[in-house]
């Protein structure tokens, strides 16, 4: 397996930054806005961005996790049945702008669920999506994010894979790339 | 992620103590879920269930019924009062007729211990005990050790727990044996003699004829209903009686020097085996058991549900 660092740590902080700040352009103040992160790694990108906006507004966001296991269109297609993570969302969505967040954007099929999802908890106003990767040309519907920190061109065997400071150490991007045997 | 290591639920026996973890953290989610403004999950759009109840159930039928529809799955209903049952046609016949419906998925409630078995190994489909006779009750001994756990915390190991009243006619305690015993908790039964099986003991539990050793001894007692309609002959002089020797009342159980929780698989006889008081009363999760129920039986058909092909 071929391992690349595609963002390292400082490239990692200067895009969240960047991403906190277009978030805080379209929505200002926060007044109407929630940010849902999906389970389980999306919630990594919303904790940091909280903390980034908290810090720059100075008032707490209304922020919520979203575990999507049920609502997948991928389900008795699975060797192994997923173990959902928690759902952690104590308010209602309706007539609020929602931004949903994931750290990987590839297919779109869990975004398509998240949307799914979101809707047991009210009709929102309007709902954005936030990635930290999006990877190009591998939508297998018809999904796009409103705010993306890197795209990455990559093939479909490819792996791409954001790590935590909090949790692997280091605050990277990594494409692992499956080696061929006759290459 | 590990899958559960069984095609069908008949019993406890068959799991292991991974299966039945497996079935409590993803009922943990499941109880997020029925907690919502919608209680409802897609996950099993495209599954049909069936339920088979060739006996009587209030209870549990609804709970199963909930618990699938939660799961959008698509249900259809028999019980046995009102169909060809009575006009003799056999369970394998009844059954075979159903599932030419394509049916997924059976829950089944029976009179005769082994039916649930004796049809798993006969049709295509995955099969859920919801009470073979005196065999065995799956769903409530797993809902009863989640209430527990949930009240008590997620190691059973030291954990105490008497199981009192009719064993001998009682599939939910033989259920309860099993699962509290795989999670490591021990267990005494307690009731009168002619109640409980002679060779009980040889499951490795505790037996017990006073009710007030067995309530100082446990954490959680589960008083289980007098289940005369089982009963050809009468195993004791009267209800009274037994009420007065193995009822639990307000009385007794604060003259306990400590808190123990009481349970119930319902539905109650108030005043028989437990008086109006203590079911009412704070130490009482019987409501909790019934919330619990759907919960678990979500997850245990959501679990067996994956693992049906459909390629």
């Amino acid at each position: 397996m071929d391992k690349r660092t595609i963002l390292n740590s400082t490239h990692f902080e200067i895009t969240l930054k960047r991403l906190a700040a277009q978030l805080k352009e379209n929505h200002q103040s926060f007044e109407n806005t929630v940010l849902i992160g999906l389970q389980p790694r999306g919630i990594h990108v919303l904790e940091r961005l909280k903390k980034i906006l908290e810090a720059d507004l100075k008032k707490e966001l209304l922020c919520g996790q979203l575990d999507i296991t049920f609502y997948r269109d991928d389900f008795r297609r699975r060797e192994h049945p997923i173990i959902p993570s928690v759902t952690n969302i104590d308010f209602i969505i309706e007539n609020k702008n929602v931004v949903m967040i994931d750290d990987v954007l590839f297919s779109g099929r869990t975004i398509r669920s998240g949307l799914d999802a979101l809707l047991a908890f009210g009709r929102p106003n309007k709902v954005e999506l936030l990635a930290f990767i999006g990877r190009r040309f591998e939508r297998h519907l018809p999904i796009q994010a409103d705010y993306i920190g890197k795209t990455v061109d990559t093939l479909s065997t490819q792996r791409v894979s954001v790590e935590w400071k909090e949790i692997e150490g280091e605050d990277k991007v990594v494409l692992f790339t499956q080696e061929t045997k006759n290459a | 992620m590990h899958n559960l290591s069984v095609e069908h639920l008949i019993g406890i026996k068959d799991l292991t103590k991974q299966d039945i973890e497996l079935i409590f953290k993803t009922a943990d989610s499941f109880k997020q879920v029925i907690n919502r403004p919608i209680k409802k999950v897609p996950s099993l759009r495209d599954i049909t269930i069936a339920n088979l109840f060739f006996e009587n159930s209030t209870r549990t039928r609804l709970s199963f019924e909930l618990a699938e529809k939660r799961l959008s799955a698509d249900v259809i209903n028999f019980s046995a009062s009102s169909s060809s049952v009575k006009k003799g046609e056999t369970l394998i016949d009844t059954v075979n007729n159903i599932l030419a419906m394509k049916v997924d998925l059976v829950v089944m409630r029976h009179p005769n211990p082994g039916a649930a078995k004796f049809l798993s190994e006969r049709i295509n489909a995955k099969v859920v005990n919801a009470g073979d006779g005196t065999h065995e009750h799956p769903t409530q001994a797993l809902l009863d050790a989640y209430s527990i756990r949930e009240k008590h915390g997620e190691d059973f190991k030291g954990k105490k727990v008497v199981i009192v009243g009719d064993i001998s006619h009682s599939r939910v305690a033989l259920s309860n044996i099993f699962c509290l015993q795989k999670l490591g908790a021990e267990v005494m039964v307690c009731g009168p003699t002619t109640l409980i099986p002679k060779f009980i003991g040889e499951l490795g539990v505790k037996v017990e004829h006073n009710l007030r050793t067995a309530l100082e001894w446990c954490d959680v007692a589960n008083m289980l209903r007098i289940q005369l309609e089982r009963q050809e002959i009468q195993f004791f002089p009267s209800l009274r009686e037994y009420s007065m020797l193995f009822g639990l009342d307000k009385k007794l159980l604060d003259s306990l020097d400590k808190k123990i929780t009481i349970m119930h698989p319902g539905p109650i006889n108030r005043g028989v085996e437990i008086s109006s008081d203590v079911a009412d009363s704070d130490q009482s999760i019987i409501l909790q058991q019934v919330e619990n129920g759907v919960a678990v039986r979500m997850a245990i058909i959501y679990l067996l549900a994956s693992k049906i092909d459909r390629n």
